[in-house]
């Protein structure tokens, strides 16, 4: 009989462990986390499709729907890519494969990545793993919510605007939104190119830097890559002094900030004072207030052009039509959810002619504002700190019916992301019983920092990933 | 208003999108006051800042011109919703 | 009112490289359809491009042979519309910041040196192939449905914009033939238009001789060869006059020309003019020229067509000038001189001997075409003519030819011609009354009776004094 194996609990480094020791073979493994998956997943939907076989003797992982796997069906989410199987793997399922992680399923998520919830998945919603009647953030809640519920030992998801870091927050796991350019883009259905970036989501921090050291590096296949400046280092150590941490006004006081989630930050910051960090405060003067209207032009007028590709020819859904052109229109207008169809017609105005100096021009603008000003934050400090939600999980169907509401759940991780910095969410505490999540964030190819500072506070915090109502 | 019904009605055209009567009622006021939010990127004064393509600062990035294998014929078209004698068919161009 | 006609041409010229544009797919012709594709090119989800560096490196040699300055700083941008053979829904091209701006080509003419500037040059991916069934012709026009073939799709392409500085249609046939020649001569396109490795657009206006004003132009679209690019423009300058003359104004539109009936037909009416939406891609890296790498791209460069034709001139004449350097005989020219060719002899036996034997004048003798050239009075025209045929065979030598000789005796000839033109009397008729060309014709039967040993020159001469007494 095979062993029985704890997956609400198991990190991938103890699952690592005992396959080495052979304590457990790879099929074990992974057929321990198909049980788990037909145990809870019918209540939870993270998966939309799981797969069967072990295939490679390493630690099974999830990958979120937007990630193209050989011969396993690609969906992101969508109608229109209902059925689509890719010929091809992408980098980072490549890389996955090498390193002998058995596929175990694709997650769920906002159609094309495009939300804070996963509640505009064509294929239904991911409930939270902490109160099922709560989302579990977005766009990549699968992902997230399959880590907490131990139905995968850790996934990819892929962050734009905080897709990672924000449903990894509201679910009480670990999410690194990794240095733009370090992870491999190909293969990956692209929303917004010169924001989207896949990153590890797992229950710790040395978890994420393990399956970060083997998603990362150069691709000759993507031309925004580059090679790290320096190997991932797996953090070891507890100690914070030295490290200057920064709290910038802007983020952490903003509007919509909820009290129980600020004090969990606080808290949480205390201890990083009693490990030996220094605390201080800086600003980021316009990269909040400007920071959402940038990249909710820059987002969807490069999503715009990136969903062209769309069209029923090649590929995916299509429509019936008489003519070309009605068959596309058709297509797109069936295959498409509403976000994407909003994201759409907001990127397609703000490039168009006479309106891109003032939207896509200007924004492009405000880009470059808001990357000077953390560098210059970045200059007196290691890292910076925030809430990485303003709320704790919200409940289904609280904000769907109003966009910007919705859109304001990426208030504090989207001015980090246009600055092109990476970002590690950790949980460090709860909040009306559901988990707050910190994000800290540091200079371009600053993983190896952002690992250890996490490391640490996550040693200290001591939360238990394993959701309340499943503690025994 | 930030944006008209006629305006989302352009940006539906030339995006290819057929968006029914009762999508473009219930999307444009959506629009507008998205529009309205994000509109205040105007507000700053940027004429002496460079725009940001691109987050990293990299150049010159690019392949030798050596071949790589293509696609066998049967993976290209493996999802194809419809094909003719090994290529993609489509409805033709219509006015 | 005399008009003056003002063109601006858009050529695209296909890089013979290895590999596409954006992904390492092979380029190349008669592959069976989509087996020269791959995520990239075929636009799957999650696809990215990476830059072709042969492609730019040509297409920088080609700016500089063309007198452009290089860009510092370049940027692929996309260029946003939906069609068939599209598939990614944008074309990555080039938009305001392109590799090669403001160069020109010096076309010499009788007059001194007509100056045509080049606005810009710059790199990008070529559209996959569709073809329309079920229409007459073929072409879209009543199809049934369309079938599109991505093997061509991602093809690197340079695009080449003219100012609007061409003032006839004979004057962009010359403009074309010599830039065709600049491209060949860096060895980075075959740039035939009946292959479509080179392609040309037509920009057309007209003004009143004098003005200095731009008024409407029309495009014109799918020409097959620099000829009938000619036809077309003199057919759309004409139509133009003819509108404006009438009272009425010429409207923005694309017109296809067909040669074979001289007709231009208006393209698909579109509501409304595109909205390419161009914006940096996102996907891909600017581009910033080495110093090093421009300097040894300009290294390399042949001599300018335009000196080369300045130079001939003194020797030869502009026009005979002109067509040795636009085909590339130049050099031949010169080698054969240098073996004794007499120079307008070589001149006219290069230009309308070699190029219509098919042969690659780089590997012709010089020294033998040049003991050819010297006897060509004497040879026997079929003799000489299939010298010429082998010229370009390895170790090929003039000798056996020249041995033979031509029959000049007019004793020997006069039975044969009186013969022929006896056999031809409708034809001597039409001689007499007019039809001075049908000499070629007589001159050729009697060539053909005599096997083509008779001296063209003789039997011309007898000909005319029976036919003109």
């Amino acid at each position: 009989m095979a062993p029985v194996v704890d997956t609400l609990r198991l990190t991938a480094v103890e699952a690592r462990g005992l396959l080495e020791r052979g304590e457990i073979s790879a099929a074990e493994l992974h057929s321990a986390y198909l049980d788990a998956i037909d145990e809870r997943d019918g209540e939870l939907h993270c998966f939309l499709s799981t797969v069967e076989r072990a295939e490679g003797d390493g630690v099974p992982i999830a990958l979120k729907d937007v990630i193209s796997t050989k011969g396993v069906e690609t969906t992101a989410g969508s109608k229109i890519l209902s059925g689509y199987v890719p010929v091809f793997d992408s980098t980072v399922a490549a890389r996955c494969k090498s390193a002998g992680l058995p596929l175990l399923g694709k997650t769920n998520l906002d159609e094309f990545a495009m939300g804070s919830s996963t509640e505009n998945s064509a294929f239904g919603p991911t409930r939270n793993p902490w109160d099922p009647t709560r989302v579990p953030g977005g766009s990549g809640g699968g992902s997230a919510a399959a880590v907490t519920a131990g139905l995968a030992p850790w996934a990819l998801g892929s962050d734009t605007g905080g897709s990672i870091k924000q449903p990894s927050a509201l679910c009480g796991n670990v999410g690194l939104r990794p240095t733009y350019g370090t992870v491999s883009r190909y293969g990956v259905v692209a929303f917004a190119s010169s924001l989207d970036q896949i990153g590890p989501v797992t229950k710790t921090v040395r978890d994420a830097a393990l399956l970060y050291s083997i998603i990362a590096g150069r691709d000759p296949l993507d031309s925004t890559t580059a090679e790290l400046p320096e190997p991932v280092r797996l953090p070891e150590g507890e100690s914070l002094k030295g490290v200057r941490i920064g709290m910038p006004t802007e983020l952490n006081e903003a509007e919509g900030i909820e009290p129980g989630v600020a004090e969990a930050v606080a808290n949480a910051l205390a201890l990083a004072e009693e490990l030996g960090a220094e605390v201080g405060e800086c600003s980021l003067p316009r990269s909040v207030r400007y920071g959402m209207p940038c990249y909710y032009l820059i987002a969807p007028a490069e999503a715009s052009s990136n969903l062209a590709r769309y069209d029923g020819v090649r590929y995916g859904l299509r429509a019936q039509g008489e003519s070309y052109q009605k068959m596309v229109e058709r297509t797109r207008d069936m295959g498409f959810g509403d976000e994407p169809k909003r994201r759409i017609m907001l990127g397609t105005y703000a490039l168009s002619a006479g309106y891109y100096d003032a939207f896509y021009g200007q924004a492009q603008k405000v880009r470059t504002l808001i990357s000077e000003e953390h560098r210059e934050a970045l200059e007196q400090f290691d890292v910076l700190v925030s809430p990485t939600s303003p709320t704790v999980a919200f409940p289904i169907g609280e904000r769907i019916a109003d966009p910007l509401a919705m859109y304001l759940s990426d208030l504090l991780t989207i001015p980090s992301c246009l600055a092109g910095l990476p970002g590690l969410s950790i949980p460090c505490g709860l909040s009306e019983g559901l988990p707050v999540g910190l994000q800290l964030i540091g200079p371009q190819f600053s993983e190896n920092v952002l690992f250890r500072v996490g490391h640490a506070l996550e040693q200290a915090l001591e939360f238990d990933t394993v959701p309340t109502r499943w503690r025994t | 208003m930030a944006i008209t019904r006629e305006e989302v009605l352009h940006a539906a055209r030339l995006a290819w999108l057929a968006l029914t009567d009762e999508e473009i009622d219930r999307l444009t006021p959506e629009l507008d006051k998205i529009l309205d939010a994000v509109g205040i990127v105007a507000e700053l004064d940027l004429s002496d800042v460079q725009p940001t393509s691109h987050p990293l600062d990299l150049v010159n990035v690019w392949d030798d011109d050596v071949p790589r294998d293509s696609l066998s014929r049967e993976d290209v078209l493996a999802n194809a919703p419809a094909l003719e004698r090994g290529l993609f068919k489509v409805p033709t161009w219509r006015q | 009112m005399i008009w003056e006609p003002v063109i601006g041409l858009e050529v695209h010229v296909h890089l013979k490289t290895r590999t596409k544009m954006f992904c390492r797919c092979r380029v190349g012709f008669g592959a069976e359809p989509n087996t020269q594709t791959c995520p990239v090119c075929l636009a799957f989800p999650g696809a990215l491009p990476v830059v072709n560096r042969t492609a730019v490196e040509w297409t920088i040699k080609l700016g500089l042979a063309l007198g452009c300055d290089i860009a510092e700083h370049a940027v692929f941008s996309r260029k946003n519309y939906f069609y068939f053979d599209n598939p990614k829904g944008y074309q990555i091209s080039q938009y305001d910041l392109p590799f090669c701006i403001s160069g020109k080509v010096i076309l010499p003419t009788a007059e001194g040196d007509r100056v045509i500037k080049i606005v810009r040059a710059h790199l990008e991916e070529d559209a996959a192939k569709t073809v329309h069934v079920g229409g007459r012709t073929g072409r879209i026009r009543g199809a049934e449905h369309s079938i599109v073939d991505f093997n061509r799709g991602g093809t690197p392409l340079v695009e080449i914009v003219t100012a609007p500085d061409i003032r006839s249609a004979e004057e962009a046939k010359r403009f074309l033939q010599l830039l065709r020649q600049t491209i060949v001569e860096l060895g980075i396109s075959d740039a035939e238009m009946e292959k479509g490795t080179l392609r040309v657009d037509a920009n057309v206006s007209v003004r009143e001789v004098g003005s200095s004003e731009l008024r409407t132009r029309t495009e014109l679209k799918n020409m097959n060869s620099f000829t009938f690019v000619a036809r077309g423009i003199d057919a759309e300058i004409a139509r133009q006059i003819a509108v404006w003359e009438s009272g009425a104004e010429v409207r923005q539109e694309t017109y296809d020309f067909d040669a074979t009936t001289g007709a231009l037909t208006p393209h698909r009416a579109k509501e409304e003019a595109d909205d390419y939406r161009y914006f940096p891609e996102p996907d891909l890296v600017p581009i910033e020229p080495p110093a090093d790498l421009v300097e040894r791209l300009r290294s390399e460069l042949p001599e300018q067509p335009a000196a080369r034709i300045r130079r001939l001139e003194s020797e030869l004449d502009l026009e005979r000038a002109t067509v040795l350097v636009t085909g590339g005989l130049d050099q031949l020219w010169g080698d054969a001189v240098a073996a004794g060719a007499e120079k307008i002899a070589a001149a006219n036996v290069i230009a309308n001997t070699i190029v219509g034997a098919g042969l690659d004048p780089a590997a012709v003798s010089a020294q033998e075409l040049a003991r050819l050239v010297d006897a060509r009075e004497r040879l026997p025209r079929a003799a000489f003519d299939e010298a010429i045929s082998k010229l370009a065979d390895p170790g090929f030598s003039a000798e056996p030819y020249l041995a033979q000789e031509a029959v000049s005796d007019e004793s020997e000839l006069e039975p044969i011609v009186a013969r022929v033109l006896e056999a031809s009397p409708g034809q001597v008729d039409a001689y007499r009354s007019g039809k001075e060309g049908l000499l070629g014709f007589f001159v050729g039967q009697v060539l053909k009776e005599t096997g083509g040993k008779a001296n063209p020159r003789v039997v011309s001469e007898l000909i005319r004094e029976r036919l003109d007494s």
